[in-house]
């Protein structure tokens, strides 16, 4: 219930990101229709909804890999006006608005190490402080200072996951429960404002997952940026949202703090179906 | 021991043939193991390399510098600055526009370069064979030419220059790519282009970079031709630029060492079948290998087998 408490004393200029008539049409498949919803910074926010309800699709369009149909997309920032980030080219989400992302089927560089694959994720830090790659050839003292503070960076994480003893490994061959977390971390390295997490418990033990939950609650406290989170496993989603926005057919069906989604009419009956044909 | 001398003299000149194949080669296989298109006008790109440095070797002429490491530096400076900016031309007008179209569209376009460049190099040079003067001459005399009349090992200055630069480019190469944030970059964006982007990897300027440095490295490769053999023509680049993707082929296409490694193979092949069997029949040799390989390991020695993206 900590989770809960939380959301009350979010001040209310803390929005994040704000998603206004989000539309994605595919042909004449509509993915997502009209949705509108917040995200606040230290907050986690739980995306959920049956299989098929556009959840993929919504990540797709706030990480740059869909230009939504209609819609606007706000990164709203400390300092300067917000970022419109359906109008942005796709690295410069990465870059500029430092929205940083993972998959529901794991995206790391399988033939580089783990330690690389979080170093990569550092490298406008280091490409600036290298010059380019042309001084940093020749050893200049500042690039090999970034050089050693990405890779401590990096150690750091690996720490945090337990994981230091796999830094050389190849990422594609580390256990799977591995490669989730180092997923995580990269994009952390990315020093992202938003993170968005698309089903980090798929496939994780109970142990597992209860570490993830651990993590991602660390994150936002200790970090205090926002979460965006697609979650199937009910008691990842319950346990850690503060607040949760449930989608079906594409369209926003409620959106409320846990205990408010747990008793919605609405999302029930997405769930479970209508309530004379209950058959469970 | 009566072949030996004999022997001895091919395994250098296919040395280094080898080396000026396996710095063309690199090439061919950083882009293909990039954005996955065969770039063929690289040789092109080396041909206009060449056709640099003897520029410059004859300015250095005009202007009466006669020493020859300065001569050596500034034709390198020129040949590499101004290929490279070659390089990076081709794929901003003929690659970048069709990046997310079909495969064959590049190559395609990658011909259309090259057929370009030839003919451009021909009408402001003219098609005529150039001939260049040695700049460095003679070399160590290994065996024979006694007064038994032996056979007479020769290994050039030239040679030696030769083989030294291409190790020296290709160990600091293999560093960089290791070693360096950018290496880590073009290795992400083979791995996973989209992904490497969503980290805020700049795409687009890693592959013009890779670009950028192939040439750079055919460019030292035309530069030594041009001191070496000394005769350019607007068409060196065409069966250069084939033997040198063979190479890389050989090698396995995407890997680096693999590329290093068959650039010399060839080097030796070529230069081993003109001794023992025939001149005239050298690319045949060569380009036979290419087919084998297709055939047999289509990975080639150093290739990882293609792995299912899913």
């Amino acid at each position: 219930m900590s989770a809960a408490a939380a959301t009350s004393v979010a001040l209310p200029d803390d929005t994040l990101l704000t998603v206004e008539h989000l539309t994605m049409r595919f042909g004449g498949l509509v993915a997502v229709e009209e949705v509108t919803f917040e995200a606040k910074r230290r907050q986690i926010t739980g995306v959920i909804g049956p299989n098929g309800a556009g959840k993929t699709t919504l990540f797709n369009c706030i990480t740059g890999f869909y230009k939504p149909t209609t819609g606007r997309l706000s990164l709203h920032r400390d300092d300067g006006p917000p970022l419109l980030l359906e109008q942005m080219d796709g690295y410069l989400i990465g870059q500029k608005a430092r929205v940083a992302r993972t998959f529901q089927n794991i995206r790391l560089f399988p033939g580089m190490s783990a330690l690389e694959n979080l170093m990569v994720a550092q490298h406008n830090k280091l490409m600036r402080a290298s010059g380019f790659t042309f001084l940093g050839l020749i050893g200049m003292p500042g690039y090999r200072r970034a050089e050693a503070e990405a890779k401590e960076k990096a150690v750091r994480w690996l720490e945090r996951l337990g994981m230091v003893n796999l830094a050389d490994d190849p990422a594609g061959s580390l256990p799977y429960g591995a490669q989730r977390r180092l997923e995580i971390a990269r994009a952390m390295c990315t020093d992202p404002v938003l993170l968005c997490l698309d089903e980090p418990a798929a496939g994780l033990n109970p142990r597992e997952s209860a570490e993830l939950n651990h993590l991602l609650l660390e994150i936002r406290d200790q970090i205090g940026i926002g979460i965006l989170l697609i979650e199937h496993d009910m008691s990842v989603v319950m346990g850690i949202s503060d607040h949760i926005v449930v989608l079906d057919y594409g369209r926003k069906i409620a959106d409320g703090t846990p205990t408010e989604i747990q008793r919605d009419p609405a999302v029930i009956r997405a769930y479970l179906g209508e309530e004379e044909k209950d058959d469970r | 021991m009566d072949w030996f001398p004999y022997f001895l003299q091919q395994l250098i000149n296919g040395l280094t043939l080898g080396s000026v194949y396996g710095l063309i080669a690199i090439g061919y296989t950083m882009v293909y193991g990039i954005i996955g298109m065969v770039n063929f006008a690289h040789g092109d790109v080396y041909m206009i390399g060449a056709f640099q440095a003897m520029i410059m070797l004859l300015i250095c002429g005009a202007l009466g510098i006669s020493w020859v490491p300065a001569i050596l530096l500034l034709m390198l400076i020129v040949s590499v600055v101004l290929t490279a900016a070659y390089g990076w031309t081709v794929e901003r007008i003929a690659y970048r526009p069709l990046r997310g179209s079909s495969r064959l569209a590049p190559l395609i376009s990658a011909i259309g370069m090259s057929v370009l460049l030839e003919n451009y190099v021909q009408l402001v040079q003219g098609p005529r064979p150039k001939p260049v003067e040695p700049l460095i001459r003679g070399g160590f005399q290994l065996m024979g030419g006694g007064a038994d009349n032996s056979f007479v090992v020769q290994l050039g200055y030239m040679q030696i220059v030769i083989v030294m630069i291409t190790i020296i480019l290709m160990g600091a190469f293999a560093m960089a790519i290791g070693n360096t944030s950018l290496g880590r970059q073009q290795r992400a964006c083979e791995q996973d282009m989209k992904m490497a982007s969503l980290l805020g990897v700049n795409v687009d300027r890693t592959i013009s970079l890779t670009f950028v440095l192939g040439a750079a490295l055919a460019a030292v490769a035309g530069m030594m031709v041009t001191l070496y053999y000394g005769n350019n023509d607007f068409f060196m680049g065409f069966v250069a630029g084939i033997k040198a993707f063979t190479a890389a082929v050989l090698g396995g296409i995407g890997s680096l060492p693999g590329a290093m490694l068959g650039g010399i193979l060839i080097g030796l092949i070529e230069a081993f079948w003109s001794a023992y069997f025939s001149a005239e029949y050298k690319d045949v040799a060569a380009f036979s290998i290419l087919v084998l390989v297709l055939i047999f390991r289509p990975t080639g020695l150093l290739g990882r087998p293609e792995v299912e993206k899913v």
